[in-house]
Formats: C-alpha cells, structure tokens, sequence
C-alpha cells in the first residue's frame, strides 16, 4: 500500500497536477476571502473564517474529481491497471493506496490556510478575537468533506475507463450527495414528514453541524460511514472488472 | 516442476477464447506458446499471471495455487504485458524503484543497476519513458519483470515491433534468462520459437494443437523434403520420376515440377540422370526440408477449414 501511496504522490508533484490543483485551491479561496468586497474578511468587519469553509466545498466539488479522475480511470485507459494487477498486490493496497495519496493532495492543499487563521488572529481588535474552537471544528469537517469526495470520486473514477466521464459523474455524485439532500427536504412533498431524515442523508447537514465546533460522534460516524461505503463499492467494481 | 496449466478455459460472454488446455512448463526451460493472433495466447498468459480468471480450471505455478494464492503467484511471476503498459510521465530510474518497492526487495539500489545492465538500458536510464523509443520501451518492460528475480518468467510477444539489432538483444537476454527461470512466451514468429525454446505450446482458436519437445517436432518433421525442378521443356512425362525409389509424389504445373521425397534418400541423382535420358534440359532444382512454418501453418490451417 505505501509503495503506491508513495508513487501517486511522487506523480501528482514531478506532473503540474499537485501543484495546479493547490495553486487554484488557495487563489479561489484567497481571492473570496480577502479580495472580492462581497465576501472580504477586511470588509465584513468580524473576525472570522467561514468564506473558506463555505466556498472550500466548492471548490472541492471541481477539483476533486479532476484529482481522483486519474486513479482508476487513467490507470483502465492506458492498461497500466494490467501491471498493478499482475504485482503482488491485494486490491485493498492498490484501492487504500490511491485513497491516501489522493486525500494527502487535499490535505496538502488546506494546510497553506492556516496562514490565514493566522493573519485573522492577528488583525482582530482585540488581538485574537476569533472563535477558534469552531474553526477547529470546521477544520475536522472540511477534512471528512476533502475525504468523503475522494471516496465518492474514486467511485465514479473505477467505472469507466474515459476520464471526462469520470470526472463529470463523479462531480454530480459529490454535487448529489453534498447538496442534493437538503434541496430535496425542503421540497413540500417532505414538509414535516421525511423532510429531516432526507436532510441528515447529505453531506452538508453533518459539515455544517461540526463547523459550528461541535464535533458530535454522529456526524463522525456519519462521514466514516459514507468514507467506507464508497470505497466498498470501488472494491467490488474494481473486483467485478478483473 | 514449475508450471502447470490445467484444464484451462475462458468463456467471453458465449465465445469460448480458451478451451481445455494443460501444458507443464520446466524450470530451466523456455517454452515457446505460439499460435496465430486472436488464438487466446494472451488470454492464457493472463489467467497464469492472476489478471484473468479463468472460467474453468487452474495454474499451479510452484506449489501456489492461482485461485487460493493468488498474491503468492504474483510474487514468483515476472509479467511483460502484450503492448507493454508503462507510467509514461516516470523516469526509468524512478519507475523500477517503484517496482523493487512494490516487491521490497532489500537491496534496491544495486539490484536497479544489475538490471539496467543487464537489459541494456544504460544510456536511457535518466530519461522519462514517455520519451523512449519502442525497442527501450520493451526493454524497461524487461527490466520490471525481472527485477524481484523471479522464478518465472512470462513475456507475451516480447519481441513484436523491434528492429532486427533489438531483436537479437531480446533474444539473447531470454536465452540467458531461461538458463535459471521457468520461461513463457508468446510469439507468431515460428523461427523465434525454433531457434529459442526447449518446448513448444501451439494453440489456434483457443484448442491446444500440439505440445511437445522441440527435438521431438524436428524429428517428426524430418519425414519429407520437397524438391522444385524447372525443366525447360514443357511437354514432360512425369511418370519416369514417379518410378524413383524414394520418391512419394509428384505434382506438374507448367515447367516447374514438385517432386515428394523421403527426407532419407537423396533422390536428386536419379532424377538429373533421369531427365537426361529423356533428353530434358534442367534449369533449375532445389531441395527444401519441410521446415517449423508448414507445421505451423499444417497445424493451425487444419481446425480453421472445419
């Protein structure tokens, strides 16, 4: 596992792939929260960071996908899946493997705005004035969001051997399950009925209950069990190719 | 004993690629698995390797089992895929690092110069494969499937699109190869086979048409030699050769005549005195031995009128 976690990191930092992912990560949300006046940190007068929590999944929805459209898809399309199979190495190494390297990339990608949490700390009046435990907590959800897109992308990504199509159905799924759910509770069909059940489903309920700081073992249990479920069903269809 | 292939089938949808076939390959031995394209030559190698499985039967490579152990299969098995999948965007050096780590070879470093040694890649060895020509290509194709030192070696169409220089390189490097491994490899170049292996597998349409020993199918092709005679005039009387002891059949069209031989009599004599005596000017006679392409094609022709 750690042999390909090593090679797809070692891929994503010799190829311009890491790096334009990480540059167009922290432009987009640098530009949001310091430069346009609509949603400048400068210009809203409080102390806070939630411009990056709540753009950074949608920036996630697009970048993700292009990241993890490579881990199968490419692999299918250029026959190198056939070397990787033919080595002495378990499905779970190969699938784990890829998984790693591509939540590493994202992780690689957040770590730069801590500078921000920073600078924000220091242009607070009074200095440090920012509720630093909910942006610990949003912290923790935006890493379960960046993992649980992996997941769901990667999916999409072992399907089909043609990169667009990985990208394109793994953004929707991302798109379905971050957003979709809340749209459709609050359709009238639900109201006072399924409403909050289809609510709890998405991805979004469980973020933006942690953002708030309060890190609730359901949420967790929530975000481990998507995380596990999509990288189940990535093992069973890349099972099902061989 | 180090390959053994049993009752091996493959059913694609309703096509049956593979069909029943068993063979046993030797370790110190190269054994050639010929057959036309399409035949099912990489479909077999596939299952062998653990890619594929198949749908009925097993391979037994060492002791391991593919559907028990399959991971321990892999682990003896040095694999060149058909058309020789590579990372494009690596570098040499780094691609066959990435490969001793997936099979934890100790030694790393020295083993990756053992290798490019031995495969010739020296010269090559800092550039990015994308950049390679095809000839190098293969050669890191090589390189990867005998870096863990494996026991068996399985190399499907190794030498397909290379220059005659590469090709004698490839060559050569089997044959050293075979000395220590158990060698498989799949070619529809019937004087590669002749010329490297100790065994030969040949299949057509997924049936196994022959298996034997390469001394053995040299000897049972030892039974005829073809004769070609141009004779110069053109109304000849073919009965007068038919009566030469040895001779087995002889077909005429237009000046030039085929004369079937028993490959232990020499017959030419008797035909130049032969033709002489009936007053025929010879321009031309040559004798050919029945050689390894009519087999091949004697074999593979044969199930393909059916």
């Amino acid at each position: 596992m750690y042999s390909i976690f090593k090679k797809e990191i070692h891929s994503f930092f010799s190829s311009l792939v890491g790096y334009m992912v990480i540059a167009v990560f922290l432009v987009t949300i640098g530009l949001f929260m310091w430069v346009f006046s609509e949603t400048s940190v400068i210009d809203y007068h409080f102390a806070t960071m939630d411009q990056l929590f709540s753009i950074a999944p949608l920036v996630f929805l697009f970048l993700i996908p292009a990241i993890t459209m490579r881990s199968f898809a490419e692999e299918k399309s250029k026959g190198t899946i056939e070397f990787l199979y033919t080595k002495p190495l378990s499905d779970i190494d190969i699938l784990m493997g890829k998984f790693f390297a591509n939540f590493g990339l994202v992780v690689f990608a957040l770590i730069p705005t801590l500078v921000y949490y920073f600078s924000i700390y220091q242009l607070g009046a009074p200095k440090g004035n920012l509720d630093t435990g909910s942006i610990i907590g949003s912290y923790i959800g935006l890493f379960f969001l960046g993992a649980a897109f992996v997941a769901i992308s990667m999916f999409a990504s072992s399907l089909t051997k043609n990169q667009i199509t990985s990208f394109i159905f793994g953004a929707f799924l991302c798109f379905v399950f971050h957003w979709a759910f809340s749209f459709l509770a609050g359709l009238p069909m639900f109201q006072a009925g399924l409403d909050a059940f289809i609510q709890k489903l998405g991805i979004n309920h469980h973020y933006s209950s942690i953002s708030k700081g309060l890190v609730d073992t359901r949420d967790l249990i929530y975000f481990i069990s998507i995380i596990a479920v999509f990288l189940y069903a990535t093992y069973v269809s890349i099972k099902s190719q061989k | 004993m180090s390959v053994i292939v049993s009752h091996l089938s493959k059913v694609y949808d309703t096509k049956k690629v593979v069909d029943d076939i068993s063979f046993e390959a030797q370790n110190g031995e190269i054994l050639g698995f010929l057959g036309p394209n399409g035949a099912g030559k990489t479909t077999t190698m596939k299952m062998i390797c653990c890619y594929t499985s198949p749908t009925e039967g097993t391979v037994n490579v060492n002791g391991h089992d593919i559907h028990s152990s399959p991971l321990l299969v892999r682990q003896q098995i040095g694999y060149l895929a058909e058309h020789n999948p590579l990372y494009d965007d690596m570098f040499v050096k780094e691609y066959l690092e990435f490969v001793a780590n997936i099979h934890q070879i100790p030694n790393k470093k020295t083993r990756i110069a053992e290798v490019i040694e031995m495969t010739g890649l020296g010269v090559e060895q800092s550039k990015i494969i994308g950049t390679l020509s095809k000839g190098y290509r293969q050669r890191v194709g090589i390189a990867q499937a005998i870096i863990h030192d494996p026991k068996v070696l399985i190399l499907d169409e190794p030498t397909s699109g290379l220059d005659m220089n590469q090709l004698q390189d490839i060559r050569h490097l089997i044959r050293e190869l075979g000395k220590q491994k158990t060698v498989i490899f799949s070619s529809h170049i019937m004087q590669e086979v002749e010329a490297l292996c100790h065994q030969v597998v040949i299949i057509n349409r997924g049936q196994m048409v022959a298996n034997e020993k390469i001394e053995l199918l040299r000897s049972k092709m030892k039974g005829t030699a073809e004769i070609t005679l141009e004779i110069l005039e053109t109304s000849v009387n073919t009965s007068i050769y038919e009566s030469i002891h040895g001779v087995i059949a002889v077909k005429k069209s237009g000046n030039t005549i085929q004369i079937t031989s028993d490959a232990g009599i020499d017959v030419r004599k008797d035909i130049f005195d032969k033709s002489v005596a009936s007053g025929y000017t010879i321009l031309e006679m040559r004798r050919e031995k029945a050689n390894f392409e009519d087999v091949f094609r004697q074999l593979t022709q044969k199930e393909s009128y059916v």
